[in-house]
């Protein structure tokens, strides 16, 4: 009877120390960033939402958050029109070496941001193209590129081959079957590659830091906020970044995978 | 809209396997042809070679005698219903039947009011809104048989499409098939493995084994008068007796069997080049075992001891052995007033006219059982 209680209270012990340590960082950030004073370390002197207004009055981080949205959602367009077009070719037709052309698209992945982010430097140095938002996108296509392949690619089966073989057999084009029959087929898993993508374009710093100049994306920007000490606004911030991805994430887990459960 | 399909010499192999072995045949336009075979016999290696999913390796195919070599499948004058149905699972009913006349530049009105002419016809107007995943399999197959015919095809291949049914259903799917390849006048090229399907559907029936055709003909002519050992197993059941023929003579073609010798009329050859000395196998029904008693010609093959029986309500299904080949077990259908015990010995007698004789001897074990999913 005793061990058995011991042992249920030490497996919610375990559970309250596991989730401790995934979120009380965050907590601590989202907490101090309604510290009424100047720092936000404790003690915790009261709630205020003056470093909220401070947060949306300020011109720079606004851009840059406008900056972040449309790297975010214009990189992951990309990615994902590319890696359906790549899962497309590689699962419907038998292509020369194929397996090493999968492992070639999935391989970045593998790779580190930083040395994606050294490459593409000095390739944009070398051909002599200027930093801005538009290398910052290109960065991102790359590293969810693998993402939005690997996504798509597994959801191609063979019963949905058999579907567009109809398509084809009632007089669709290729150029049709993809656009009217695969991709609305293949929507859940589309919309789920593009989300995630979303997300991590939304958070990623190295590669923004490094191939960006004078427009840069919020991650870069609450980065030079913080060279200049902490304080609540920055923590404010972090937790507008923070909400945003929590709200990607439910946006996905609402529509896309609610849609794939009721099929 | 129909039209006459000639596939001449078609072959195709893939690597060393040869899926398809020189097949000719000529369809008429409007002829329902059901290509009946084992799984491996190279039917649906045809079917796919009409659609265009595949190309033969050496051969001819034509459709309304024009050559189909350099056509793609969505040039070809021919549809397909898939044996999953292949249904566009995100467009609604409607949709899903106006598809093919979408890609022909249709107008969406028209289209339209086409698709749900052809969701009445198979009785799915009311539904028309709805998505596939909210149907059953017979209805999900009467949407997958309209939007195949809304494109008013020449020729439709039907690639198994009863396969996924319940009996009950499939044999009801059957007869509304028929009934609307007889109202469209369509070209039907149906495969299957059921050789009950077969018979209740086709104008004509091809059987295939290994690559190549065994027999064509009407059903009846298949069932009654095969071409071969394969095709008179394929077909329902029949009981094997191997032999020899010791001579054609003006009266009667004269065999030795295991059951003894027996004198049979010319026109029981399967082939007419079948001669004296060549190893043969007598084909019998089971339903045609005779009364010893009774009237017109008979020939007998000696006494059997039955063995088992069960009742069928149409007839007693019995297995009997021969008293001069014990090994052998014969299946007889015997009428329902006859008393079958076992242990009981009764007379083997047929009809001539209703026995075959087929070349070749029959392997030991029945080609293949067909199974009846």
């Amino acid at each position: 009877m005793i061990s058995s209680r011991i042992s249920k209270i030490a497996s919610w012990a375990y559970l309250a120390v596991l989730y401790g340590f995934i979120f009380l960082p965050v907590a601590v950030l989202v907490l101090f960033s309604f510290q009424d004073g100047r720092l936000p370390v404790p003690p915790f002197n009261g709630a205020t939402l003056k470093w909220y207004g401070e947060v949306f009055a300020d011109s720079r981080l606004m851009s840059a958050l406008g900056n972040s949205l449309m790297v975010a959602i214009g990189s992951s367009l990309v990615a994902c029109v590319l890696g359906f077009c790549a899962a497309y070719g590689l699962a419907r037709f038998v292509l020369p070496a194929s397996r090493l052309q999968r492992g070639l698209l999935v391989a970045p992945m593998t790779v580190s941001y930083l040395i994606i982010a050294l490459g593409l430097l000095s390739t944009f140095n070398w051909v002599g193209v200027s930093l801005s938002l538009w290398t910052v996108g290109i960065g991102h296509v790359v590293i969810n590129l693998p993402l939005c392949f690997a996504i798509i690619y597994a959801s191609m089966g063979d019963h949905q081959k058999n579907i567009e073989r109809a398509a084809r057999d009632l007089g669709a084009a290729e150029w049709q079957v993809m656009t009217q029959v695969s991709a609305p087929m293949l929507m859940p898993s589309i919309l789920a590659a593009f989300f995630l993508s979303v997300t991590f374009s939304w958070d990623e710093f190295i590669i923004a830091f490094l191939l960006s100049r004078f427009d840069v994306t919020l991650p870069v920007e609450i980065w030079s906020m913080l060279r200049s000490g902490l304080n609540p606004k920055t923590n404010a911030v972090g937790s507008v970044v923070f909400l945003v991805s929590v709200a990607l994430l439910l946006i996905l887990e609402l529509i896309v995978f609610r849609r794939t459960a009721k099929k | 809209m129909t039209a006459s399909v000639s596939i001449r010499n078609a072959t195709k192999t893939f690597g060393d396997f040869t899926a398809l072995d020189d097949v000719s045949l000529e369809i008429a336009a409007g002829e329902f042809i059901v290509l009946l075979g084992p799984s491996g016999c190279g039917k649906t290696t045809l079917l796919s070679l009409l659609g265009g999913f595949l190309s033969p390796t050496r051969g001819v195919i034509e459709i309304n005698g024009r050559d189909m070599g350099s056509v793609a499948p969505s040039k070809r004058p021919t549809t397909t219903m898939f044996q999953d149905y292949a249904l566009f699972p995100h467009m609604t009913l409607r949709d899903n039947v106006a598809f093919g006349l979408k890609m022909r530049k249709v107008g969406k009105a028209e289209r339209h009011a086409r698709a749900e002419e052809l969701l009445e016809m198979v009785g799915l107007k009311a539904s028309a809104s709805k998505k596939p995943h909210e149907l059953s399999g017979g209805q999900r197959q009467r949407v997958a048989l309209a939007r195949a015919l809304a494109v008013e095809p020449d020729v439709l291949l039907l690639d198994e499409p009863l396969g996924a049914l319940d009996l009950k259903l499939r044999r009801q799917m059957q007869d509304e098939l028929k009934a609307i390849q007889k109202r469209v006048g369509t070209t039907f090229v149906h495969v299957t493995h059921d050789q009950e399907e077969a018979m209740a559907i086709a104008d004509r029936i091809v059987v295939m084994n290994s690559g190549k055709i065994e027999d064509v003909g009407r059903p009846e002519e298949i069932y009654m008068r095969p071409k071969t050992v394969f095709s008179a197993s394929f077909m329902g059941e029949v009981n094997f007796i191997p032999g020899t023929v010791d001579a054609k003579t003006d009266n009667g073609i004269h065999i030795n069997t295991v059951l003894g010798a027996v004198k049979l009329p010319e026109t029981a050859l399967a082939d007419p080049a079948i001669s004296a000395g060549q190893k043969i196998t007598l084909a019998i029904r089971p339903e045609h075992f005779r009364a010893s008693t009774g009237a017109g010609p008979r020939i007998m093959l000696g006494a059997a001891k039955v063995e088992d029986g069960s009742f069928f309500g149409t007839h007693h299904r019995a297995h009997l052995s021969p008293a001069d080949y014990p090994n052998m077990t014969i299946t007889a259908h015997m009428p329902q007033s006859a008393m079958i015990e076992p242990g009981a010995w009764i007379d083997l007698t047929i009809d001539p006219s209703s026995v075959v004789i087929l070349p070749g001897h029959a392997t030991p074990a029945r080609p293949q059982e067909t199974v009846a999913s």
